[in-house]
């Protein structure tokens, strides 16, 4: 239960990282909050030979809104921050429903939300909002950097399209279309765990209450957030009623996630979670885009 | 490495490995066995300290994160010996406590909590303590210690 031997190295500035990460490439590993990367190097599931520790570089904590309503962050912003933060509760009230979701209020101190992308925990929060809000991610390497969007960054369980000389370094959540509505909802066996099943509606309607663009994004379903496009496309024209509801409900739940199953539910379970839980989200977020 | 940090306002300078724990470095390196270690996988709460000022664990950070930071243990709540820190004081009289196990990683965990809140409801002092675990008493004594905990320090009782 004691990580096994790494080098060290704490950069003072953003290049002095990407020297590192460049130098040191697939035997390195970035250390953000350490909040998922020391549990595992603890079970030495993890061992890399070098840590290179991002707490010391500046510049990497902001949060900024630029003039057409984008919401951007440092990867190494804090997720209690976040959950403090006016700019986040005011424009992405998505991301704020989350946050007190993420284990507990210690964790949240030290865990990071560029961290939490990166990791790429399939149930995990962070990279399933990021999805649901059409995120974009910025990765940086001594050689440039580059765009992505959130659900093309995830590849496969706990695997990220990121390069090996590559860093995380800021997220960008563009602002809601006007009369669009949120909501997120997870079941977990204890408030902080990781749930068995979540997730988040992000619903549009026009001024007549028709529905004019949904997405609908599950955690703990499949190997990366999964979107259920076929089924949030049922929602777009219609008013939302009960019955469309549950009809997008069961057929995101039959159809377009993936769950496993483990100790604490079959997948079975999970996918009646999902079903249930995609009811109570849509509703909510109707409800949220009507005002 | 070399490391130079703050703990209890005393400050430390240490030769370390990399790989030592925060907690391992606390408890085994300078003999401040107040923090405790439960699991080493982020779960307990136990090993909860205050890193600048804020409840962090300390099996989940590198001691040579902590270079230049100022830390507080449980060792660091109370005045003196012969003192108890008024969440202590509370958690003595509402007896949160059984084996004490957990108990250090609670006291830390609620000082900033405590701090911000005056009257604290139910709700927010589960939310608060849901990090923690405790394997004795079932949290009811540790609830009502919050509370008590809240008056001594806003001055209401």
């Amino acid at each position: 239960m004691k990580p096994a031997p790494f080098e060290y190295v704490a950069p003072d500035s953003l290049d002095g990282a990407l020297a590192a990460m460049q130098q040191h490439g697939f035997d390195a590993k970035p250390l953000a909050g350490g909040q998922s990367l020391v549990p595992v190097m603890n079970f030495r599931l993890a061992q890399p030979g070098v840590l290179i520790d991002l707490n010391g570089v500046p510049g990497l904590d902001g949060i900024w809104q630029t003039s057409d309503g984008t919401l951007h962050f440092g990867s190494m912003v804090r997720q209690s921050r976040l959950e403090r933060d006016p700019l986040v509760a005011q424009h992405q009230p998505l991301l704020a429903e989350a946050l007190p979701h993420i284990a507990h209020p210690q964790i949240r101190n030290r865990g990071t939300f560029g961290g939490s992308l990166a990791h790429a925990d399939p149930a995990a929060e962070l990279p399933l909002i990021c999805v649901a809000l059409n995120g974009r991610i910025k990765l940086q390497s001594t050689t440039g950097e580059r765009w992505i969007a959130a659900r093309d960054f995830y590849t496969s369980l706990f695997t990220t399209d990121i390069g090996d000389e590559e860093l995380l370094v800021e997220i960008a959540l563009p602002p809601l279309p006007a009369g669009t509505g949120t909501a997120f909802t997870e079941m977990a066996r204890r408030h902080g765990d990781y749930a068995l099943s979540g997730v988040a509606a992000v619903v549009t309607v026009d001024g007549s209450g028709v529905c004019t663009a949904a997405r609908l994004v599950y955690l703990n379903a499949g190997e990366v957030p999964m979107v259920a496009e076929q089924a949030a496309q049922m929602l777009v024209g219609e008013r939302p009623s009960e019955e469309i509801w549950l009809e997008t409900a069961v057929a995101a739940s039959q159809n377009e996630i993936d769950p496993r199953g483990d100790i604490h539910a079959t997948a079975d379970y999970k996918r009646h979670l999902a079903k249930v839980l995609t009811i109570r989200a849509l509703k909510q977020a109707f409800a949220r885009a009507g005002n | 490495m070399n490391i130079s940090l703050s703990i209890n306002t005393k400050t430390y300078e240490r030769d370390v490995e990399p790989r030592l724990l925060l907690s391992d470095f606390l408890r085994h390196e300078l003999g401040l066995t107040g923090t405790h270690v439960g699991c080493e996988q982020g779960v307990c709460g136990a090993c909860t300290v205050l890193f600048d000022g804020e409840p962090v664990r300390s099996c989940l950070m590198f001691a040579v994160q902590a270079n230049g930071h100022e830390l507080t243990t449980v060792e660091g709540l109370a005045e003196s010996q012969a003192d108890l820190h008024p969440i202590q004081q509370a958690f003595w009289e509402a007896h949160g406590l059984q084996c004490g196990f957990c108990t250090p990683g609670f006291l830390m965990t609620l000082v900033p909590f405590v701090a911000a809140h005056p009257n604290p409801t139910e709700a927010e002092i589960r939310e608060a303590i849901s990090g923690n675990l405790c394997r004795c008493t079932g949290y009811q004594h540790i609830v009502q210690a919050v509370q008590i905990a809240a008056q001594k320090v806003h001055g209401g009782a």
